[in-house]
């Protein structure tokens, strides 16, 4: 059987699947479409979290991110699960109890005001929009490797499939979806990473393999040792040791956790079980899935930075395997032959007369000529001006590598195909949950509790839908146009703005009766729009005052940290603010009062299912 | 059905969970920024190595991960015993 017989059968299988279970339980209430009417057991609702968890970003972009960054790519790992932690911890049980389907409506609620419902509205309409979009570029790249496509054609295709999938079941229907696409994920990324690890290190597990020998060679070295000497060897830095500076690696971790406890999508994930006894157990097993996969992302990183240099240093261009003329293809890969002896030279920064350039062409993506136009060894060429000052010849987007793995290893060719429909049942699981917030924050909140409250069932089901329609849209506009080539990248941007705008927010309004309307709303606007202006002004430049660089940086921090600066921001803000105007009213002190207490056993009615 | 529990036992209950979730977020502080960033290079070199890797180089790459899942199932376990208590 031919590989793209293989890719087709897998897709083709899991789709069917996917869409035979949500036509089986297509929503028939409002209740339903959002929360799929309670009552789903902690298990199973962990599987179907762990997979909404898992986007495009973890499946495709993480590993690797790591593959190239080393140590540095840790922030993606500890970020997203850390975040987990805070989640089940400090924010789930307490909004469960509060017992609102919907991150806006206990904002507004809490907060006494239409117009803190309007700006949590925004917040989460900004942060899914960001989030959406690296989903859909995650889609793009799959669907562009699968059909040797460019990535514009791929986003389109793979939106027009989100969106007749996503409209269809609503919550009840993704659900169990979502665990069919949970065990597709898992087996796709766990069995290559296997077939790799008996080949380089001779252990069976990865994880084993990733802190035992490397057995490719003459003898045995450790593999973590052979990975260092390959980084510094073509200039490098040593793969354990990373080049982020250390507050810069604290802020982006600490955004990526705290984004993630104010994530509006994961947030309701928890409304769909039983009680507060089951979210927790239910979020145990959550993250014990999402450790599967996050365990064995910095295994498949790192073997695929061994077998790329492997494969590709120092060979000729007319030697080099199929895959990498595959990746040129659809433009995720480019080689411009500087010194003029048909082979693919890889080298970092360290080899470059300033020790500061590893560049192959100027700009951050490569462009190239009309697809026929061919350079003397059959490659592709660039429109990109060439940067001459470094000896480094081949660029690569972090986003191949999973799916270069593989072929690198030389697996089965089934197995690829297995990778495939993994990589598109995590964007695919991700978009459709996060469409459902989007719609949800505009159909319930924006619509029925702020514009027409008379909304009845079908037309508040009907907005939803034309809402998911239009972040999809926009989603894919951005994701065909993205504001960082990297999909880990872009949606650490939606952290960022979660961190800054949700994630205090929520805790003060759980934790604290002094934070008051003003507080709450001027905390939100001022911590979002400040890491909102910080991401823009350095990814695209501000009307009037242009585009930063680096050396402009606030105390050194990216603008994929400034989340964690937003969010210190808006919670002085709120203090500040609170302080300053008329207390809360007393029942709202009693509302904060009764959600201290979760569980049915303190004589409190448990609020589940949630119902509007 | 037991008796419902007094405003008393609530709020015990309260600043019992409260120390709860302050120890658990210490550990959660530890093994993640603590062992993984901050202290890292020194882990590296002053700690036993985890097979092959770097102590410090390990935690932030698979440590911590373990660690917040047995922090999560803790925390269940801990939570349902105070809410137990509570009931009888």
């Amino acid at each position: 059987m031919s590989q793209n017989a293989w890719n087709l059968l897998f897709i083709g299988l899991s789709f069917a699947a996917y869409i035979f279970i949500a036509v089986r339980s297509r929503a028939g209430s409002t209740k339903e479409y959002y929360t799929a009417g309670g009552g789903i057991s902690p298990v199973t609702n962990g599987m179907a979290t762990a997979a909404d968890w898992m986007s495009a970003a973890t499946f495709i972009s993480m590993a690797g991110s790591l593959s190239i960054s080393g140590y540095d790519g840790s922030r993606f790992l500890m970020g997203w699960t850390g975040g987990f932690v805070l989640l089940t911890i400090l924010m789930v049980p307490f909004l469960r109890k509060f017992g609102k389907a919907t991150v806006p409506d206990f904002v507004g609620d809490r907060y006494y005001s239409q117009a803190a419902r309007l700006v949590a509205v925004i917040c989460a309409i900004f942060i899914c929009l960001t989030y959406i979009m690296g989903q859909m570029r995650g889609v793009g790249i799959v669907f562009a490797q699968l059909f040797g496509i460019e990535i514009w054609l791929g986003v389109v295709i793979g939106g027009a499939i989100v969106f007749f999938y996503a409209g269809l079941g609503g919550m009840k229907g993704i659900t169990y979806t979502q665990v069919a696409q949970y065990i597709v994920m898992a087996f796709a990324y766990t069995i290559p990473a296997i077939f790799i690890a008996i080949t380089l290190t001779g252990n069976v597990i990865p994880q084993l393999g990733f802190i035992g020998d490397y057995k490719g060679g003459e003898g045995a070295v450790p593999f973590l040792d052979k990975l260092n000497n390959i980084n510094t060897e073509l200039g490098f830095a040593e793969y354990t040791s990373g080049s982020l500076s250390t507050i810069d690696m604290f802020c982006i971790t600490a955004a990526l956790m705290c984004g993630t406890a104010g994530l509006p999508h994961v947030i309701v994930r928890f409304f769909t079980v039983k009680d507060v006894k089951a979210v927790r157990k239910s979020a145990y097993w959550t993250l014990s899935f999402i450790a599967v996969i996050y365990l064995t992302a910095p295994t498949v990183g790192s073997f695929a930075r061994v077998n790329l240099i492997e494969n590709l240093h120092d060979t000729t261009y007319a030697k080099a395997p199929q895959w990498m003329k595959d990746f040129e293809t659809t433009g995720q890969l480019a080689w411009v032959d500087k010194n003029g002896d048909g082979k693919i030279q890889y080298f970092g920064k360290g080899k470059s007369d300033s020790k500061k350039d590893d560049a192959v062409f100027a700009g951050s993506t490569p462009s190239f000529d009309s697809s026929t136009a061919r350079g003397a060894y059959g490659q592709r060429l660039l429109k990109n001006d060439i940067i001459t000052n470094n000896p480094n010849e081949l660029w690569f987007g972090e986003d191949m590598m999973v799916m270069a793995s593989p072929y690198m290893g030389k697996t089965p060719a089934w197995v690829i195909g297995l990778l495939m429909a993994g990589c598109i049942a995590a964007a695919l699981s991700t978009a459709a949950g996060l469409l459902l917030v989007l719609s949800t924050a505009i159909s319930h909140d924006l619509m029925k509790k702020i514009i027409k409250p008379e909304l009845s069932d079908r037309e508040e089901i009907k907005w939803a839908r034309i809402a998911s329609f239009g972040a999809l849209v926009v989603g894919c506009f951005f994701a065909i146009n993205p504001p960082s080539a990297f999909v880990a990248k872009t949606v650490a941007f939606a952290f960022g703005l979660a961190a800054s705008s949700f994630f205090p927010t929520l805790l003060m309004g759980i934790f604290s009766k002094r934070i008051n309307k003003y507080g709450g709303i001027s905390g939100m606007i001022c911590g979002i729009s400040f890491t909102l202006l910080y991401i823009i002004y350095f990814q695209f430049g501000l009307p009037g005052l242009g585009k930063g660089t680096s050396a402009q940086y606030l105390f050194g921090i990216s603008p994929e940290g400034i989340g964690t600066v937003g969010m210190l921001l808006n919670f002085a803000v709120s203090f500040i603010v609170s302080h300053f105007t008329p207390p809360t009213p007393q029942h709202i002190k009693d509302l904060v009062e009764s959600i201290r207490y979760p569980s049915a056993a303190l004589g409190e009615s448990d609020s589940a299912p949630v119902d509007h | 059905m037991s008796k419902l529990p007094t405003d008393e036992e609530k709020r015990d209950y309260w600043s019992h969970s409260i120390r709860w979730v302050f120890i658990f977020l210490t550990i959660w502080f530890i093994a993640s920024f603590g062992c993984g960033i901050l202290f890292r290079t020194w882990l590296d070199e002053n700690f036993p190595k985890i097979g092959n890797a770097p102590f410090g180089f390990w935690m932030a790459q698979q440590g911590s991960i373990i660690v917040f899942i047995l922090i999560l199932i803790a925390y269940s376990k801990v939570m349902g015993r105070l809410e137990k208590q509570l009931e009888r």
